[in-house]
């Protein structure tokens, strides 16, 4: 009897692996099909993919870096998604939570540099949660639709950056691409030994596994999840969905908040325009794709970021521009949209049914 | 020497002018919206369409040299992207906000994608009217040179709200709408239906882009839209999902997307980054003002995932 339950079980998580993998492998297909049309072999797409990916130890450290930030602009798409909101401003969390983390190490110039990187984490992701929170609020108290004010939000925090690097804190030596002055190598957050991947693949990792935790294993994911499945229960029951609203948006702005940070303290030493690289776009496909679970949310990322990292390698061996990761991001995000269709009708991963 | 005696006029003047030229791409795209969203399905992709309408325009317009056949490439691959929103749409259990993302990024990236040899050459573009004649002021003449397209935008609206409400193929629309139901009763086919308004919304949407490439600014580049899509997405709400409060609602933040611009023209060049974001921040609040928790928006079709 047992067995059988765990067979169940085991069938209905199938579900959830098996079918995102046919929408990517679909993905791929219509992308090979679509760089075939411009005279390029497929075969030698896919290889170079994998090459520019997985293929050797300098492309996983770059798959790795790219795959940090993914992870926590990802969480702040699937914790909203909890509650049954829709943001996908993690863009705009992300730039005011490098902007906060840049201003802060600016000002402790001097203080120790673990006070400084502490201090830059928290100011980047206090900005970003409230950013987010400010969506989840105007949602839940005015009514205003959470997806396109998040989106506004993205280009109202690209603007006060440009505002900021090309005015009020512009460093005058930084001619060509107008930035903000360095925080100093003495504030980086450095790479985990033997790598060059930096720390902020960690902080993404532990991350998603308190998302995780605090979704599925605590009174208050519970009660998240019960809102998000139905607002009227959730107040019948008593259950103040206005504050869960705000402490689950502030935590999703965090986490991407801490993603501006990190590429921040780890990648760029300063705030300029290059920040604003799709990361936040990026990880709305990533949570999408991992369903929303913040666990499953790591090894997307990882996909997303391999992805990502093989771009530079197309674009030198295969002559294809730099806007064909876009193109194959899009492929995916469709395909993955359209298999939510697939679920339920494969008997094969229907509880009680033999094989 | 107008220019000095003119003095703070300028500005006004600007803003005008401004209005008239930036608020075309949102006119198409929150026309194109609204009849997307009065048959009950929302849209959220149209950035996409908007940018990809852009492309093609410009690249027809660059190979044939002429920059209507750019308007009606644009309006086709505007079309065909509503075509795929719509078809995926149509399968059961699937979310049209999300669909809508993932549009946006497909086609902006396809944009960038195909466009790339486009970044160099120059395309010819579509003309405008002077209505300016009879002024000497520069400032004047410049701000009354209208461009065709608006002046299409502007007939389309009234057209638009008699067709919604009065002729048989708005009845038909705003049934599948108010009432899936209904419409499955009346013999129609709800996704049929939707599909027809998500195509013609597209194809709105690329007659917008094609604006931007052959119009103001003018080229295509990679930065060329920045947001003007979900903006005008918002602006629908705003416009109580009525094609002349559009036409309104579109001037209105054409003159605020407008003002940075008309200030650093008489010198205030301070904060002109800032003023970039006059338009979503006046979405924004607009949003917030009108919008309420508590009951349905008057007007929004009863059929819309957003508001239900």
């Amino acid at each position: 009897m047992l067995r059988a339950a765990f067979l169940d079980r085991l069938r209905g998580t199938a579900e959830y692996i098996v079918i995102p993998l046919l929408a990517l492998v679909a993905a791929l297909i219509a992308f090979g099909i679509f760089v075939a049309l411009f005279g390029k072999n497929p075969l030698d797409l896919y290889f170079y993919m994998y090459q520019g990916a997985f293929g050797t130890w300098f492309s996983w450290q770059n798959t790795l870096t790219r795959a940090a930030p993914l992870i926590l602009t990802a969480l702040c798409t699937a914790l909203p998604a909890q509650l049954g909101l829709v943001i996908i401003g993690g863009e705009g969390a992300l730039l005011m939570g490098a902007l906060a983390a840049t201003s802060t190490a600016l000002l402790l110039q001097g203080a120790p540099a673990l006070v400084v990187q502490m201090a830059m984490a928290l100011a980047g992701m206090t900005v970003g949660g409230a950013w987010i929170a400010l969506s989840g609020g105007l949602q839940h108290y005015r009514g205003v639709n959470e997806t396109i004010s998040s989106l506004l939000l993205v280009y109202i925090a690209l603007a006060l950056l440009n505002h900021l690097v090309e005015g009020p804190m512009r460093d005058p030596a930084s001619l060509n691409k107008p930035s903000t002055s360095e925080i100093g190598a003495a504030n980086m957050i450095g790479t985990i030994p033997g790598t060059d991947v930096h720390w902020g693949l960690v902080f993404g990792i532990v991350a998603a596994i308190l998302a995780y935790l605090l979704i599925f294993h605590t009174t208050f994911g519970f009660a998240a999840r019960i809102a998000g499945g139905n607002v009227r229960a959730a107040k019948a029951v008593g259950l103040g969905v206005g504050r869960l609203v705000l402490i689950v948006c502030f935590l999703a702005g965090a986490a991407a908040g801490l993603a501006g940070m990190v590429e921040v303290a780890a990648v760029q030493g300063r705030t300029n325009a290059n920040l604003a690289a799709g990361y936040g776009f990026t990880g709305t496909l990533v949570a999408f794709l991992a369903r929303h679970n913040p666990l499953a949310v790591i090894p997307v990322a990882l996909l997303l970021g391999g992805i990502n990292a093989s771009g530079g390698l197309l674009q030198r061996r295969l002559g294809l521009p730099d806007a064909s990761v876009l193109v194959l991001q899009g492929m995916i995000f469709v395909s993955v949209l359209a298999s939510e269709t697939l679920y339920g009708r494969f008997r094969i991963f229907r509880a009680g049914v033999r094989p | 020497m107008t220019e000095t005696a003119l003095g703070w006029w300028v500005v006004p003047i600007a803003v005008l002018g401004g209005a008239l030229r930036v608020s075309t791409p949102f006119l198409f795209v929150s026309l194109g919206e609204c009849i997307t969203e009065r048959s009950g399905r929302i849209n959220l992709g149209l950035e996409g369409n908007l940018v990809m309408g852009a492309m093609c325009a410009y690249g027809t317009s660059y190979l044939t040299g002429s920059p209507w056949l750019g308007v009606l490439a644009a309006a086709m691959s505007g079309a065909l992207l509503g075509l795929l929103h719509a078809a995926i749409c149509g399968l059961p259990r699937v979310n049209d906000i999300a669909v809508g993302i993932a549009l946006m990024l497909f086609g902006t990236g396809l944009a960038f994608f195909l466009g790339k040899p486009l970044i160099e050459p120059s395309a010819p573009i579509l003309p405008a009217i002077d209505f300016g004649w009879w002024s000497d002021i520069p400032q004047v003449r410049a701000a009354l040179r209208i461009n065709v397209l608006f002046l299409i935008g502007v007939a389309l609206a009234p057209l638009l709200v008699w067709a919604l409400a009065s002729s048989r193929w708005g009845l038909i629309l705003r049934t599948a709408g108010e009432s899936a139901d209904a419409a499955r009763a009346m013999g129609y086919s709800v996704n049929a239906i939707r599909m027809r308004a998500t195509m013609l919304g597209g194809a709105l949407a690329g007659v917008g882009g094609s604006f931007l490439s052959l119009y103001y600014p003018g080229s295509w580049n990679e930065g060329l839209s920045s947001g003007q899509g979900i903006t005008a997405v918002a602006l629908v709400i705003f416009a109580r999902w009525n094609p002349m409060l559009c036409l309104w609602a579109s001037l209105l933040f054409g003159g605020a997307a407008a003002l940075g611009p008309a200030l650093q023209s008489v010198g205030v060049s301070q904060g002109y980054y800032l003023f970039n974001a006059a338009p979503y921040v006046l979405t924004l609040l607009i949003m917030v003002i009108t919008c309420s928790p508590k009951r349905t928006l008057v007007g929004a079709p009863a059929e819309l995932s957003i508001t239900k």
